[in-house]
């Protein structure tokens, strides 16, 4: 562990792609849920052109001129976006689409172009594609963690506006907000921290961590503010484990693809293990649904065929009867306490009135839950 | 202008003919940004068969890749249909992920591969017409050999399109329909995913991975704002395509850049035209056509208003031209151009300071009403 920490500036680099992961946790959030996860890919792919011409106009590397070259590009192609498909019968997949590949093509022309007229513009693609987190100094972490409290506070003044138009833009318009601004307004927040993590971790990296921490986040919580939260601690943990595991010394691994790996699983851990809807917790909810299911035929035909519903049967005949007999004791409980079945004698179940409603018509069936 | 110039003009142009043609479908099924996740996940595929074959050139790297195009579109698909995650959130997990697995790939075992990203991202084009990459039979040089795989690609998507038009023109439109009368909707929908990631992988090698996004949705949106019969948008993609493909190389000979990036910007360029000046559909044409209907409209009120008004005992008010803006609630610079307006258009007739609708404007203010309906007579009250 010692190895790690003695490498220069691998605090830095954790430190600062921690504080990207969480911004983008928070922001990506609403993204997310306003089914606009590609906005991200869309804008992060835009900002090239900008980030070229800064560098042509204001001859200079200087980080600060490339991001606001990088801005400026990033905002226009969010407004070609939105009109594209405001204003003609082009949809937003497409717009998208369009305004992703055209501005980084433009991109790429200006690239080639300014080749011949300044040196080393070259190595500003690759490092634009997947950067260069292990370049990562106090500084740039300090410039994070300083956007990071500023979108952070924005998010939070303007929690209401933010939530409403997420879950409910049609509602919102009605209360009399500008949704459309709104959008634009969450669109532009989105711009900043793909800008800022554009030099750190690249354009695909930048589009995964704006959707993936906030899929993780969604299916361990039904509320806003507990996904956004989590959403946010999922992108700093694996930004930071990825940035380790990468510079893991002997490994040296490119940081922003071990990045995007790491939070990849993080989202099919939470797809599948979720208590809340988790493939397994379903897989096995329906499983008990119908071995309960069953369980209640079982009783039932028995005591058909001995002529009443009184007659009791107990735990061995159940279980001999079952493809499953390790469940047949939890799934009994389950029917005795729905009112399906009961315990006519002490250890001998039968199926209520209300059990064979359910199997013969279950269309008339009153009750709450049903196996 | 060099034979190899030519060369390089056909082939960009059968690039971006062959990557309109599934473009028109995936702009009308709004997939569009399934091409996007193709076009990044094509490079796994590719490193896959790479590290299998250990060949750079062999057809098992086209297979491979274009395999892992219809994998991304499955995987997508998958993940959406747990309900756990949409569709947009499913693209952008998916690709991602498989990209940085395909770096990564790069990065651990593949250091001495002539693998360079630049060229994924740029293509080769500008080197497609050079000795090595020619196809030779017999000593016979038929030219490039990215030109003969691209005029198959082509001839594939025009087999296919022709072929099954009928499934896709119906499976695009009325999904449901199709399913009742008995087409596959899934096997279409597989079908065209196919073809999007063979011609992906093709594309690939002669623009690179991004710009055959552009070729496939802006000269198909272009075509979809220009008309709205599926042949000829099937038509005018394919010519829109090998348009921003003739310019394209046009604007990369006078700065001297990158061709695929020149290509793309020019198809943005022809989208831009077509976004703008469309007939119908572009913005100018829906401009004017507001205005022309904002105009119509303020007539109709106007003659309306006379036709309600006049010879009732409140003419005297209601018909007066200087107050005529207080009843009708314009502005009064607004009343006095539309006053002018059904003057030159002989709906009013001006007397003194009062208004009167000519039998033009009688009839257009009838129009407006419906005959049929109980029109107010005028007198009655």
């Amino acid at each position: 562990m010692e190895s790690w920490f003695s490498l220069p500036g691998l605090g830095s680099v954790a430190l600062g792609t921690a504080l990207l992961g969480f911004l983008s946790g928070v922001l990506g959030s609403f993204a997310v849920l306003r089914k606009q996860s590609l906005l991200g890919d869309a804008i992060s792919h835009a900002c090239l052109p900008g980030i070229i011409l800064a560098f042509l106009i204001f001859a200079t590397k200087n980080p600060l001129g490339l991001m606001g070259g990088a801005m400026v590009a990033g905002a226009i192609a969010i407004l070609a976006i939105l009109g594209i498909s405001r204003f003609s019968r082009v949809k937003e997949d497409a717009s998208m689409a369009i305004v992703l590949s055209v501005f980084f093509g433009a991109g790429l022309m200006l690239l080639t172009w300014a080749q011949q007229r300044a040196d080393s513009a070259q190595a500003g693609l690759t490092r634009f594609l997947f950067g260069q987190a292990a370049t990562l100094m106090y500084r740039d972490a300090a410039i994070l963690a300083f956007l990071t409290v500023v979108c952070l506070s924005l998010t939070l003044l303007f929690w209401k506006q933010l939530q409403l138009i997420s879950f409910d833009p049609g509602f919102a318009a009605s209360l009399g907000m500008k949704v459309k601004g709104w959008e634009v307004f969450l669109s532009l927040l989105q711009v900043v921290v793909i800008v800022a993590g554009l030099e750190a971790v690249g354009v695909v990296l930048m589009s995964a961590l704006l959707v993936a921490p906030a899929v993780a986040a969604r299916q361990w919580t039904n509320r806003l503010g507990q996904m956004v939260f989590l959403a946010g601690i999922f992108g700093a943990l694996s930004g930071s484990a990825g940035a380790l595991l990468g510079n893991l010394p002997g490994l040296r691994l490119p940081t922003g693809p071990v990045i995007v790996l790491i939070v990849t699983a993080v989202v099919l851990l939470s797809l599948v293990f979720s208590p809340l809807h988790g493939l397994l917790f379903l897989w096995s909810r329906q499983r008990r649904g119908l071995q309960t299911r069953m369980v209640l035929e079982n009783l039932a035909s028995m005591a058909r065929g001995h002529g009443s519903i009184e007659h009791g049967h107990n735990l061995a005949m159940l279980q001999a009867c079952s493809s499953n007999p390790a469940l047949v004791k939890n799934s009994l409980k389950e029917l005795i306490r729905l009112g399906l079945a009961r315990e006519v004698a002490p250890g001998l179940f039968s199926p209520t009135g209300d059990g064979i409603l359910l199997l013969e018509s279950p269309e008339n069936w009153q009750g709450e839950a049903t196996p | 202008m060099t034979q190899a110039q030519w060369e390089i003009i056909l082939l960009a142009s059968l690039t971006a003919m062959a990557c309109s043609l599934p473009g028109v479908f995936l702009v009308l099924r709004r997939m569009t940004l399934l091409s996007d996740a193709i076009s990044h996940t094509v490079l796994l595929g590719i490193v896959a068969a790479f590290f299998l074959t250990g060949s750079l050139t062999s057809p098992w790297l086209i297979i491979g890749a274009a395999s892992m195009g219809v994998f991304t579109v499955v995987l997508v698909e998958g993940i959406q249909k747990s309900t756990l995650v949409r569709e947009d959130a499913a693209i952008g997990l998916v690709f991602p992920a498989l990209f940085s697995l395909a770096v990564l790939l790069i990065s651990l075992f593949g250091k001495n591969v002539h693998l360079d990203l630049d060229s994924v991202l740029l293509g080769k084009i500008a080197l497609a017409p050079l000795p090595g990459r020619r196809l030779e039979i017999a000593n016979l040089d038929l030219g490039p050999k990215s030109t003969w795989i691209m005029g198959s690609i082509l001839l594939a998507n025009l087999v296919f399109i022709l072929c099954f038009y009928k499934e896709l023109k119906v499976t695009t439109f009325d999904p449901a329909f199709a399913k009742a009368i008995g087409f596959l909707p899934g096997l279409t929908h597989l079908g065209l995913v196919v073809l999007v990631s063979i011609t992906s992988v093709a594309a690939f090698d002669a623009v690179g991975s991004i710009l055959v996004v552009a070729l496939m949705s802006a000269p198909a949106a272009a075509a979809y704002l220009l008309t709205d019969r599926l042949a000829r948008m099937l038509l005018l993609a394919p010519l829109l395509g090998m348009a921003s493909a003739v310019a394209g190389y046009g604007l990369a000979r006078v700065l001297d850049a990158s061709i695929s990036g020149a290509m793309a910007t020019a198809a943005g360029g022809v989208f831009l035209l077509a976004f703008l000046f469309a007939p119908r559909r572009g913005l100018i044409s829906q401009w004017q056509e507001g205005k022309f209907r904002r105009a119509r409209l303020r007539l109709s009120m106007l003659a309306v208003h006379l036709f309600q008004h006049q010879e009732t005992p409140l003419q005297e008010v209601e018909c007066r031209e200087d107050t005529l803006f207080e009843h009708l609630l314009w502005s009064p610079g607004l009343t006095r151009r539309v006053v002018e307006h059904s003057l030159q258009q002989g709906l009013v007739e001006r007397e003194k300071n009062f208004l009167q609708l000519t039998r033009q404007g009688r009839k257009l203010a009838m129009e407006v009403l419906q005959p049929g309906q109980a029109v107010f007579s005028p007198g009655s009250e």
